[in-house]
């Protein structure tokens, strides 16, 4: 039955070239940990992937429950955290998530550094991978202040009198994050909310479409 | 493929012509035992993602995330701290020369020289040769830039008690709690303990909330006369009597604040 749905359509959309573009490839024998167990350090980028989507997938769900208001945002958490079922595991994967990413993009981007595969043609897919680590600090960086707890507010604070320091366009650079020139306050929420949930992730998806296809593209790097 | 001049379109499209080529690469050009990767490699990598997802669970079942009071501008004497992968650069802003006239330096002139040669490694670091010894200066930068980081971060969270933090600052929703100042236990309170833990009880930043406490009157009496944690003993200076008051009142008032 799946057969003939298959080619259903793929007689409508030729799904086939797509399809092998994907999945249909051979894995090199110098990155597969069944021949060599060194070549777990090939693993790293696949799995800050998997850490990127348990990210994406605890965070929808928490946005079932938080309530991007300086009333309501730590009481949101708050009732997540000690009323709804699993609310606690969820909260502590998207947590967890947030620093355990960061440990496995450094990884990655160790592995890479030190096998010098960002040399010649890679150049472009090295950039892009920078611009992710980027993004990620950007993302752990908004995501602190949601529980608006007295850790993430006067966190914030100091991140925020810091970007203000900034020669020419500090002032604006704080207005712009935190919607006022001197408040901390429920504009910052909000924008750091935005940020966090809309800005960033369409820039990480973006720049994440293009580092594999940029892979797919160009293939492994060789054994050194 | 033809770049430019005389690149050819599928007739008068602009859709480039070019031979049909998805058919992928095939990794001759390393000898040795490939895999398919649809469908065997990516049951070994489901396993290995498996494997860690289950230490993933392990580590967040084991950690609630943390949660502290709710934000509080007026909180005083409140020592910020950012997530640890900042720590190295809020490290870093405490040195003399990245710090007061010379803020730029810190807050842009070394972390924009480390992040932007990171970001424009490959343009650096031009040579041919991929293995480490053969491309020694940016290894070695690779090393040292390391080593500072770990060393910052270091230096950052060894100064900080973190037990101690996570008990002063429990998260407790603000109980809208009656508390009856004509009782003779306030007075006692008012005199012994107020100016730590605050005249409504919800403490402050040198001492914890005493809403929400699950102690009985007796525990409560010691920790009055011999102290906790970083509460010194022979804060409480009265009598029995007074004491056996106090403890009656503060339970009373956690007794209200759980109805």
């Amino acid at each position: 039955m799946f057969q003939k749905l298959y080619d259903w359509i793929d007689e409508r959309i030729d799904i086939t070239p797509i399809w092998r573009d994907i999945a249909d490839h051979e894995v090199p024998e110098h990155v597969n940990p069944a021949h060599h167990f060194s070549a777990f350090v090939y693993c790293f980028g696949g799995l800050t992937f998997f850490v990127v989507v348990i990210q994406i997938l605890s965070g929808m769900f928490l946005t079932m429950y938080y309530v991007p208001d300086i009333e309501n945002a730590w009481k949101s958490v708050y009732y997540l955290q000690t009323q709804v079922a699993h609310g606690q595991i969820v909260r502590g994967m998207h947590h967890w998530g947030a620093s355990v990413v960061i440990v496995m993009l450094l990884l990655h981007t160790l592995r890479v550094f030190f096998q010098g595969a960002y040399k010649k043609p890679r150049e472009l897919n090295w950039i892009v991978g920078v611009l992710i680590f980027f993004i990620m600090i950007g993302l752990g960086f908004t995501g602190y202040l949601l529980p608006w707890d007295n850790k993430a507010y006067f966190a914030t604070e100091v991140g925020l009198n810091i970007a203000g320091q900034v020669p020419l366009i500090g002032d604006w650079l704080k207005v712009l994050l935190a919607g006022d020139a001197q408040i901390v306050g429920a504009q910052t929420l909000t924008r750091f909310f935005a940020i966090h949930v809309f800005f960033l992730p369409g820039a990480l998806f973006a720049l994440l479409a293009v580092h594999f296809i940029l892979i797919r593209r160009q293939g492994i790097s060789g054994p050194l | 493929m033809k770049k430019g001049k005389g690149m050819k379109f599928v007739g008068d499209s602009r859709i480039v012509d070019r031979p049909k080529n998805t058919v992928p690469k095939d990794y001759s050009e390393y000898p040795g035992r490939t895999e398919a990767f649809w469908p065997n490699f990516l049951l070994k990598e489901w396993l290995a993602g498996s494997v860690f997802l289950v230490g993933f669970m392990i580590l967040t079942l084991a950690h609630p995330s943390p949660l502290e009071g709710m934000a509080d501008p007026t909180t005083p004497g409140y020592i910020p701290l950012p997530d640890w992968y900042f720590l190295f650069l809020y490290e870093l802003l405490k040195y003399e020369f990245a710090s007061g006239p010379y803020v730029i330096l810190g807050i842009i002139v070394i972390p924009g020289l480390a992040f932007g040669s990171l970001l424009l490694a490959p343009f650096l670091d031009k040579g041919p040769g991929r293995r480490p010894h053969q491309r020694p200066i940016a290894v070695t930068m690779m090393i040292l830039s390391l080593a500072a980081v770990c060393w910052l971060t270091y230096e950052s969270a060894s100064h900080v008690d973190w037990k101690a933090r996570a008990e002063a600052n429990k998260p407790i929703p603000k109980q809208d709690v009656e508390i009856d100042t004509s009782d003779p236990g306030y007075a006692v309170f008012k005199d012994n303990c107020m100016s730590c833990h605050g005249e409504d009880l919800s403490g402050g930043a040198a001492a914890p909330s005493l809403i929400g406490i699950d102690k009985t009157a007796d525990e409560i009496a010691d920790i009055a006369k011999n102290g906790t944690g970083s509460m010194p003993p022979g804060v409480f200076k009265g009598s029995d009597k007074e004491l056996d008051q106090l403890t009656k009142f503060i339970v009373s008032v956690n007794k209200e604040a759980k109805k």
